[in-house]
């Protein structure tokens, strides 16, 4: 298997205060990551450092084959993000919004055209396109948000807590989103806080305290808890913390 | 890359427009303050009260009287008999001005082709002291200079006032500079750091600097719009101050154009470090409102005389862009002087610009870290 996140001992200090420590893992190509913890635990410190907005106090790791330290212009390239608070401009119309983003990855004006046409068709926002952002719904927002995450075609698309707020028939629709991208070899490196989407992932990483302490798919980590649900795995794993937010 | 950056700077572009607002404010602003100022706020005076002690009672002071009383600029209301009710007359508050005739004006003129003449303004308001003694000073020069055909010796008579560059005592002299700092400080800062940090907020800066567009660059098109829109203002003001105000730019518009730019880029360093150091939109407008612009409105000399404030915040003054920008501007538009006149002032401003945007790249890289 292709083995597209590669990290070995990745650390963050913030002074005294060890965010992220020695974190270890692999995310292999085409595979949907959730990388689960509580609020405070390091999950948005660890995802930073992979795409580059934070640099690692120690330890190493490759994105795409990248060196996360020597090459962040290729790195950057390679992948696409969808931040916690939802992040496209609201004062811009639906289409200038996936212009601009695929403008800003280098995308030429045929290939926008292109993309946009299609990407509206399959969203089903043909309709909506020379709307304002800010008049569509929060899951059409959000599903747009990832679609526009995904133009310019990166190998590993990351996506910190993409469903909060909205409601559980749209999150539904959003995971369908995910599937149908990483079915088309894009891998998802996902941070969430719902448990039901946890089951969704095919492996998942479980950070307590700023460390990894559990890695394994859904199926797999139920059986060595013993447990029926990821609720009680994350429970299980949860309650030793230390940190609170 | 050159493709990406049109796309980010026309995006930004759209941001502008789209706040309606926000754009009526920029462009109304000025509009409004430039005919206030011009025709509601003016300092320009008209019928000020004033009293004449006249110890002469000669031809000359007479004269004199009569065009002080004609003039629409004075109201005389009394001859006071003895200069110890000028006093008790100001006092009163009833007048902003008294002109004292010395005995012996008229013989002092003609044997001597030298006499003197006292104006006493009420100096608690330093601005419409200035102005009136001015006119009072135009209106001795008048009749001195009406003297001169009938005498081959020059008459001299003194008054302690001097006024130069601004014969009319125009108000528009004073704030159109003023207005102009303001404006570009306005618009540079306070636009500039809410449009940024609105970034930081929104969570799209992030999605921006995970993308392969470089933060340099994120900068840089985010201060084309705001340098265009401040270009455009100050033509704005310009045409204003020409058309409507009938106040020539006396110096050379190139240059104009250029320190303005300079300061146009100073501000928006201002803005920048601002943005840096904020992480909400209030807290950018708040410390770009109460930070800059009062202490641009104090200090840059255009609403309060730098000279009448005490040393220590004439010294403060000194670190306030606009006031440099205001002495620059003054200089070439009203006095039309060239670079050469103004080479120091504007190196200030250069070397503030330099700093500020050394401190705004260090700043900057931290933060990504």
């Amino acid at each position: 298997m292709d083995t597209v996140i590669h990290t070995n001992k990745l650390t963050k200090r913030f002074g005294n205060f060890i965010a992220a420590n020695e974190i270890t893992f692999d995310v292999y190509r085409g595979e949907i990551f959730g990388f689960l913890g509580a609020n405070g635990a390091g999950k948005t410190t660890a995802m930073r450092m992979l795409c580059g907005l934070s640099k690692p106090s120690s330890g190493t790791a490759t994105i795409a084959g990248f060196d996360i330290y020597k090459q962040t212009e290729e790195i950057k390239k390679n992948i696409g993000y969808m931040s916690q608070k939802f992040s496209l401009y609201e004062d811009l119309t639906v289409l200038e919004n996936i212009r601009f983003f695929g403008g800003i990855y280098g995308l030429s004006d045929k290939q926008l055209k292109e993309k946009s046409a299609q990407l509206l068709g399959t969203l089903g926002m043909v309709s909506e396109a020379k709307k304002m952002v800010s008049s569509l719904p929060l899951g059409w927002k959000q599903k747009l948000s990832f679609s526009v995450a995904i133009l310019h075609e990166p190998k590993i698309v990351f996506l910190d807590e993409p469903t909060g707020g909205v409601d559980p028939v749209t999150r539904r629709q959003f995971w369908d989103l995910i599937y149908e991208a990483a079915d088309s070899g894009i891998t998802v490196f996902v941070t969430t806080h719902y448990m039901d989407e946890a089951e969704y992932c095919n492996r998942i990483s479980m950070m307590v305290d700023g460390e990894i302490k559990a890695l394994d798919t859904p199926a797999k980590l139920k059986q060595e808890y013993a447990v029926t649900s990821m609720d009680e795995v994350f429970y299980e794993l949860a309650r030793g913390a230390k940190r609170r937010e | 890359m050159m493709d990406n950056i049109s796309t980010f700077i026309k995006k930004e572009f759209l941001h502008v427009f789209r706040d309606r607002k926000t754009l009526l404010m920029l462009f109304g602003l000025p509009i409004v303050q430039i005919i206030l100022f011009g025709f509601a706020l003016t300092n320009e005076i008209t019928n000020a009260k004033i009293v004449v002690c006249d110890y002469a009672k000669d031809d000359a002071s007479q004269q004199i009287i009569g065009k002080l009383q004609a003039s629409q600029q004075f109201d005389i209301q009394r001859i006071l008999l003895s200069h110890k009710q000028i006093e008790t007359a100001f006092k009163d508050g009833e007048i902003k001005m008294a002109v004292v005739f010395p005995a012996n004006f008229n013989s002092d003129l003609l044997h001597q082709h030298k006499a003197q003449v006292q104006l006493i303004t009420d100096a608690s308001d330093p601005n419409t002291a200035t102005a009136i003694s001015g006119y009072a000073n135009q209106i001795v020069m008048d009749y001195q200079n009406e003297l001169m055909p009938l005498q081959r010796v020059p008459y001299q008579i003194d008054t302690e006032v001097r006024m130069i560059y601004n014969p009319e005592l125009k108000a528009a002299v004073n704030f159109v500079p003023g207005v102009m700092s303001l404006i570009l400080l306005l618009v540079c800062v306070l636009m500039t750091s809410v449009a940024i940090v609105k970034e930081k907020e929104t969570g799209t800066m992030e999605v921006l600097l995970v993308s392969p567009f470089s933060p340099f660059l994120i900068i840089v098109s985010k201060a084309v719009p705001y340098l265009a829109l401040s270009l455009i203002n100050l033509t704005i003001i310009l045409l204003l101050s020409v058309f409507v105000l009938g106040m020539p730019i006396n110096g050379s518009i190139l240059l104009l154009y250029a320190v303005s730019t300079l300061f146009i880029i100073t501000a928006l360093s201002l803005g920048l470090l601002i943005s840096n150091r904020t992480a909400s939109q209030q807290s950018a407008m708040l410390i770009s409102l109460m930070g800059m612009l009062v202490p641009s409105i104090l200090f840059t000399g255009f609403m309060f005389p730098l000279e009448n404030m005490p040393y220590p915040l004439q010294l403060v003054s000194h670190i306030i862009p606009a006031k440099w920008y205001y002495i620059i501007v003054k200089s070439v538009m009203v006095k039309g002087l060239g670079f050469s006149a103004i080479w120091k002032e504007t190196l200030v401003l250069l070397t503030m610009t330099i700093l500020l945007l050394v401190v705004n790249i260090k700043t900057f890289k931290i933060r990504l870290t």
